[in-house]
């Protein structure tokens, strides 16, 4: 497994803030994606429509995802494919380096795939004498970094031009090193020329899938370099690696849901390539893979099926809700300390990581909605982090202080008088404290909430008071 | 058990009790066999005006295209490449549509028939359908046109038939299931929109990462009764 700091959720973030070169890339976040989707978006009437479709098709296919697994399985095998099931990380991998073996793989060629990222398969196979080479020219150049993505869809987006030219100087020592490196369109072409290469070179190229068709037996990438094409066309074998609730039932339901996919992710109508492979090679074909496998992985999906976390398998890792998350935008992907960063992480990380380890990640939100709000898949986000912190809570995994407060929080509120009194003696004392100022650097029992940010002094009294005072003119 | 059956135990243990294990194979042979088109993006009505959006849009996704008559394609083919200091040479697969082309019989370009290797600059294509929708073109894969023609050459030069361009996805899918039957599909389907490009750096849209630099589309309107054939073929 990819190494887990999620646990350090508040030590990363505090490092985040204060780096100025991860700040100045997350700027790229801010800016670009929002504008983009708006624009695409606005530009489709039936936008809207197509979520509520998208949304009722995948509910649709997980209900049934047993019987449209085997139906897929099936349309596999009758073209000639192979598909494995693997129930984790373990198995998975074991699966890939089977095959890679009996072809005696020395270099693998990867399209981007986050389920590889989850099951760390490239240090699995380092290990093991394979080269995995990512393609996609963000993970190409993570890769080289020794890190790992901060985003689903721009994995690199933490990185400033000037560090990929310095890792490109490191890495490609055969190339005259005073080259003009200033512009991104030398880097790419730079890329460009060396993974060319790599592609003819290899023996086996994996991919991972934005969807699999029940109906036709097909896996399906969405891509823009076209990185994943040549990955998976000129090897002899292709791995196809997919979570299992990736399966749509029909070509029409694949096609609703790239609808709102591509426009969510980058405001493209359609990203450049949507690439639908079946099977290996024909016979009267004259290029394409010898061998195609599919690994179908559960990897703790099937767990989340009838749960209140059973919602979250609709996502189709478009990166919106992280692009529109004021947290992601002040701390970026690692702070989040495991593969899937932002809302989605912070919901999909305690389920595959334990609530042990990821518990953390779903208070790393302001409850702000806007996730909610531009999920294609109407994925309600924001009640699901809450369902994650009230299972913290349950599994006293918050520390004792919270849950001191919380519990005394929780008998004041069963009962009204003294709850009101209460608070109208903590509002008015809090305004009399802050004369003058108007917010408080430090306040008791909130240490360590203050240590980031300041606590803004209360106005005009509580709720329930300002209520009893303006309701008479108003209801009238 | 062995890892697919604890899978499915473990999936069917979430859905038991809910409806009966006849009716969801029902409702999913169902689906699979009706497949509901959805929700719609309302489209042009007539040819031309389908013809003209999907030029439109493929050209807001940065593909270059040429609306040509029947019988025009060599000349436009050739104009194409002069005009971007490119070589008279193309690799191009069996496919008939393609062989119909009228290449003048002296000066007409070198044709290189087979899947490419990568040391190709310019590669031709038969597109099966485009999409006015999106400006989207679908080829299907086979020896008349082989996925790597699509993806190793430096320019991609794709021929569709005005006829075959289509408002959505959704109708071309139609047409894919009546030409390869009993739910088979051809090995690989590209959908096209625009040539190969990469925002990894910075967020600043290169054109040209892995794929083609430049896609031209001929789009041939009033296709010739051979053309038509060879398609229904
Ligand atoms: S949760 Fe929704 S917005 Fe976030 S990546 Fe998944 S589908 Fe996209």
């Amino acid at each position: 497994m990819v190494e887990v700091h999620s646990p350090e959720f508040k030590e990363n973030s505090r490092k985040a803030l204060k780096d100025k070169q991860l700040q100045r890339a997350l700027q790229h976040v801010r800016g670009n994606f929002i504008d983009k989707r708006a624009k695409s978006i606005a530009d489709l009437p039936e936008f809207e429509a197509l979520r509520d479709n998208a949304r009722d098709i995948k509910n649709h296919a997980l209900e049934h995802l047993d019987l449209y697994l085997e139906a897929y399985e099936e349309r596999v095998v009758a073209q000639g494919g192979h598909v494995h099931w693997a129930r984790d990380s373990i198995e998975a991998r074991g699966l890939v380096l089977d095959i890679c073996r009996k072809v005696n793989a020395k270099t693998v060629t990867k399209g981007k795939s986050m389920i590889t990222e989850e099951i760390a398969l490239n240090e699995f196979l380092e290990k093991n004498g394979i080269t995995p080479i990512e393609t996609d020219l963000g993970e190409y150049i993570i890769q080289l970094r020794g890190e790992h993505p901060s985003h689903i869809i721009a994995p690199a987006v933490h990185v400033t031009k000037d560090q990929v030219a310095e890792d490109f100087k490191k890495a490609h020592t055969h190339l005259p090193p005073d080259r003009s490196m200033d512009e991104p369109e030398n880097l790419l072409l730079e890329a460009r020329g060396i993974l060319r290469e790599k592609f003819i070179a290899a023996d086996v190229g994996i991919t991972g899938a934005n969807f699999l068709v029940a109906e036709t037996g097909t896996s399906v990438i969405v891509t823009n370099e076209g990185n994943g094409d040549l990955t998976q066309t000129l090897p002899k074998v292709h791995i196809v690696m997919a979570s299992i609730e990736k399966i749509v039932p029909t070509l029409e339901d694949m096609s609703q849901i790239l609808r709102v996919l591509a426009r969510s992710a980058t405001g493209q109508e359609m990203s450049v390539y949507t690439t639908l492979s079946t099977g290996p090679k024909r016979k009267t074909d004259v290029d394409g893979p010898e061998q195609y496998h599919v690994i179908l992985l559960d990897n703790g999906r099937s767990n989340m099926l009838g749960t209140e976390f059973q919602d979250m398998l609709r996502c189709i890792r478009c990166g919106a809700c992280m692009n529109h998350c004021p947290v992601y935008h002040s701390v970026g992907g690692h702070a989040y300390g495991w593969v899937y960063p932002g809302p989605m992480g912070a919901v999909l990380t305690p389920q595959l990581i334990g609530v042990d380890k990821g518990g953390h990640l779903p208070n790393a939100s302001t409850f702000c909605g806007r996730c909610e709000e531009v999920c294609p898949m109407r994925i309600p986000l924001p009640k699901m982090m809450r369902h994650w912190r009230e299972r913290e809570f349950e599994r006293h995994l918050m520390p004792s202080g919270q849950r001191r407060y919380l519990q005394l929080w929780a008998w004041m509120a069963k009962r009204p008088a003294i709850y009101r009194l209460a608070t109208n003696v903590v509002t008015t004392g809090m305004r009399i404290l802050a004369i003058g100022r108007g917010r408080f650097k430090k306040f008791l029992m909130a240490g360590s909430w203050t240590a980031e940010r300041d606590l803004p002094a209360p106005q005009g009294g509580t709720f329930v008071s300002q209520w009893k005072r303006q309701r008479p003119e108003q209801v009238r | 058990m062995s890892s697919k059956a604890d899978i499915l135990a473990s999936i069917r243990k979430a859905t038991k009790g809910r409806k009966s294990a006849a009716q969801r194979r029902k409702d999913v042979e169902a689906r699979i066999s009706e497949h509901p088109a959805g929700v719609l993006p309302e489209g042009p009505r007539t040819l031309a005006q389908k013809t003209k959006k999907f030029a439109e849009k493929a050209k807001l996704a940065a593909a270059s295209v040429d609306i040509v008559s029947a019988g025009d394609e060599a000349q436009a083919i050739s104009k194409w490449l002069r005009d971007h200091n490119l070589p008279q040479t193309i690799c191009q697969g069996s496919d008939a549509r393609l062989k119909k082309i009228k290449w003048p019989r002296r000066g007409g370009p070198d044709i290189k028939t087979g899947p490419s290797d990568g040391s190709d600059l310019v590669g031709l294509s038969h597109g099966f359908a485009g999409i006015s929708e999106s400006g989207t073109l679908v080829l299907t894969s086979g020896a008349q046109n082989p996925t790597t023609i699509n993806f190793l050459p430096e320019n991609h030069i794709v021929v569709v038939d005005a006829k075959d361009i289509e408002n959505d996805h959704e109708t071309v899918w139609q047409r894919l299931r009546r030409r390869y039957k009993n739910g088979k599909m051809p090995r690989t389907v590209n959908m096209i929109t625009g040539p190969s490009r990469s925002g990894d750096i910075e967020q600043t849209l290169i054109m040209g990462a892995h794929g083609p630099v430049r896609l031209h589309i001929i789009v041939v309107k009033g296709a010739t009764n051979a053309a038509r054939k060879s398609r229904r073929a």
